[in-house]
């Protein structure tokens, strides 16, 4: 589904990926774990289409298709999501009607006709009691007035509701209290699917009690300089990240 | 500056779209004024010997008053004998009886603005009043108004057909002397709408204007005047629009509104007069006076506009709250783009007792543009338990342009309430990058969180004018299940 090759992404003059590789299947689940400042949420916006990055080398093809070519809107429409690391607020536009635009913004992408005023309500509510959140959060501004954890749990409300393939979450976990956790968690599980991907980006093993990935890869200084499968996080819980960097 | 705000300024910049000219014989006045020209022009409109009267001393008191000069507006001065003070589609009469002698250019001219005013094509439940130039050319449903007893027709024909109203009602809410502007309007008004609603009547449609600049080097001086007698109610529209031309145009119109005991007036403007290109060139000089006075008991006057257009905007339509337990509102949305300016407002006088008021302001800025805001709540003393609440919100679009806010505050009266709030937020780029992640465009993204913020003002709109507020914004309507 993904073929990320020799990536070398810059901001500004700063190289931020160094010749980065990855191979995504469908159905997959691929954790990224590393050191603060290593590249996570580059990767995560190079990918999702975000200006500000500068491709300097290499290619990424996602479902045979050139995915850097796509603009970030049309990325999205086919498929590409990114939970946020920190999810920006919207005033004055509520939940539901941006849930609404975006699912009629990709049906109209896949040639589908806009989707019924009661089906649509129908599935929010149902997606958003799967979540344990108030059906009060979908007639809020996006995200304003939040808490950390209600913002991130947002998030996950939104991949539910438009069905992506390639799913990116970016430190989802970070912030959650247990029961978030386990619920968001939950709510990832019951999206695996044989034709959808994720990439999880994590500092913390808890997480992947609850979702087992296939993959489990490092990335220190713009690099994945070691993979392995579920058990190298715990050693990585273990050891840190020092005895990588100087192997 | 980085693609997404180049995007967003790309959709701000959208063609003015009411731009095109009208190509009608116009009998038009040489340039210039002076009392003979008010003569003429008086002349011209078959008017009673009292209003040649109440023009001349307008212009004389005009003569005295110095020309503004606010500091936040930056005004080239304006050569008030450069311009031509009467200008009139040329038809076999005066003015046309039917529609079937209107111009039909004019009317293909207002078909293109979507005012359709051919009977077979009109508006389901809005009469419209359509201005062009310095004269009303078509008054819709007209008769269908008349079996109530709602007087809606141009203000010239009413200074002729029903001169002790005007005598009693022109230039009572604003006087003649009120203003420059008012001044000069008062002298030189040619056309605009009256209205008349007597006692206990609901208007049983929305009554509507729509005003269209189409001649050069005129300006348009409208008068509107409007009187909701006892328990009555109406609903009223303003819509305005001008060619794309070089040089700037003037407007200055007066509107009076008056609310008598338990009457309530509601008055709507979706202004979008032509701008001006990114360098400022050219674009309409909009200085208007509004004024309610809410003369009855219990009587309400709410003001709600969007302000799109202009290369200049001055206006703060404002409510004398004089009859007690009265209410005010005012609702407004202004936009600047490029080099326009808006200095625009409103006054909330509290005079009567227990009388309250509301200000919701929303302020849009983009390109090099100035938007201020500029109110006064003034509580006189004895006005018991006056109520004010005010909020004013601007939005940034990138950061060459300005949002300014002057709440002015006078009260006399200790057993007055005032409340102001006001915030300032900017559309950011991480905001643009997640709705496109989202799957929205860049253009529905903007559109999202434009019409997300001016939304206490939209749902003050009628419904008719709500989808036409969106759409000039750039938003495409998309109902909100909430
Ligand atoms: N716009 C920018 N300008 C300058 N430096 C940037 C910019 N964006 C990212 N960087 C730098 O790139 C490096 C990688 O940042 P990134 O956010 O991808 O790290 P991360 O792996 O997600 O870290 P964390 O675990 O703390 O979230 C950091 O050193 C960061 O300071
Ligand atoms: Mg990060």
């Amino acid at each position: 589904m993904l073929e990320i090759k020799e990536l070398t992404v810059n901001v500004g003059t700063k190289e931020i990926l160094k010749g980065l590789n990855l191979h995504v299947n469908a159905g997959e689940i691929h954790a990224i774990m590393g050191p603060n400042g290593a590249g996570k949420s580059t990767l995560s916006h190079v990918l999702s289409g975000k200006a500000g990055y500068e491709v300097t080398s290499g290619s990424v093809t996602y479902n045979g298709k050139d995915l850097l070519e796509m603009s970030a809107e049309i990325r999205a429409r086919e498929g590409v999501f990114l939970a946020f690391q920190y999810p920006v607020e919207i005033a004055g536009v509520t939940n539901v009607y941006l849930l609404k635009a975006a699912l009629n913004a990709i049906r109209k992408h896949k040639g589908l006709s806009e989707v019924d005023a009661m089906d649509f309500l129908t599935l929010v509510k149902s997606k958003t009691r799967a979540l344990e959140m108030d059906e009060k959060f979908l007639y809020r501004a996006v995200n304003e007035g939040f808490s950390g954890g209600e913002k991130k749990r947002n998030e996950i409300l939104q991949m539910a509701m438009l069905e992506p393939q390639l799913c990116i979450l970016d430190e989802t976990d970070s912030g959650l209290d247990i029961d978030a956790l386990r619920i968001v968690a939950d709510g990832v599980n019951a999206l695996r699917a044989e034709n959808r991907a994720f990439i999880m980006v994590t500092h913390y093993q808890r997480l992947l009690d609850y979702i087992k990935p296939d993959f489990v890869h490092v990335l220190a200084d713009g690099k994945i300089v070691k993979s392995g499968g579920a058990e190298l996080a715990l050693e990585l819980e273990e050891k840190g990240y020092g005895w990588l960097e100087q192997a | 500056m980085s693609a997404n705000n180049d995007e967003i300024h790309h959709l701000l910049n959208q063609d003015y779209k009411q731009g095109f000219v009208t190509d009608v014989q116009s009998e038009t006045f040489p340039a210039g004024l002076n009392e003979d020209i008010i003569a003429k022009l008086s002349k011209v409109k078959n008017e009673p010997a009292f209003m040649l009267d109440y023009r001349l001393k307008a212009f004389r008191h005009w003569q005295t008053m110095p020309s503004p000069d606010w500091a936040q507006l930056n005004i080239e001065p304006i050569d008030y004998q450069a311009i031509s003070y009467y200008s009139a589609p040329k038809s076999k009469d005066n003015a046309p009886k039917s529609l079937d002698e209107v111009d039909p250019e004019i009317l293909e001219a207002y078909k293109k603005l979507g005012i359709p005013l051919a009977e077979q094509e009109q508006l389901a439940g809005v009469a419209v009043d359509a201005v062009f130039d310095s004269v009303s050319v078509a008054t819709t449903f007209k008769h269908k108004l008349q079996e109530v007893g709602v007087i809606f027709c141009p203000i010239s024909e009413a200074i002729r057909e029903h001169p002790e109203l005007i005598k009693h009602y022109l230039s009572s809410v604003v006087p003649v002397g009120d203003n420059f502007f008012a001044a000069l309007n008062s002298a030189v008004f040619t056309d605009g709408s009256f209205v008349y609603i007597p006692k206990g009547v609901r208007c049983p449609m929305e009554l509507s204007t729509y005003f269209r600049i189409n001649a050069s080097n005129t300006g348009q001086f409208e008068r509107t005047l409007i009187i909701a007698d006892e328990g009555s109610y109406v609903s009223y529209l303003e819509g305005c629009s001008a060619p794309q031309r070089d040089e700037n145009q003037l407007h200055a119109a007066v509107v009076e509104l008056v609310a008598l005991n338990d009457a309530h007036i509601k008055y709507s403007t979706v202004q979008n007069w032509y701008p001006g290109d990114k360098e400022g060139k050219g674009g309409i000089y909009n200085f208007v006076t509004k004024r309610a006075d809410c003369r009855g008991e219990n009587s309400k006057v709410s003001w709600t506009q969007v302000e799109t257009g202009s290369a200049i905007t001055w206006k703060y339509p404002s409510c004398v709250l004089t009859g007690n337990n009265s209410v005010g509102e005012f609702y407004s949305v202004a936009v600047t783009n490029n080099l326009q300016q808006a200095d625009t407002g409103t006054k909330m006088i509290h005079i009567g007792k227990n009388t309250k008021s509301t200000i919701i302001a929303k302020g849009i800025s983009a390109g090099k543009a100035q938007n201020t805001y500029r109110g006064l709540v003034k509580v006189i003393k004895n006005a018991e338990n006056a109520r004010n609440y005010t909020q004013c919100d601007s939005l940034l679009v990138g950061d060459q342009c300005g949002a300014h806010t002057f709440p002015y505050v006078e009260v006399k009266e200790p057993t007055a309430q005032i409340e102001h709030e006001a915030t300032t937020s900017k559309i950011s780029e991480d905001q643009l990058f997640f709705c496109q992640q989202r799957g929205l465009s860049a253009e529905d993204a903007v559109s999202m969180i434009v019409n997300g913020f001016c939304k206490q003002v939209f749902k003050e709109l009628p419904m008719e004018f709500a989808v036409e507020a969106q759409a000039l914004l750039g938003l495409s309507l998309e109902g909100s299940v909430g």
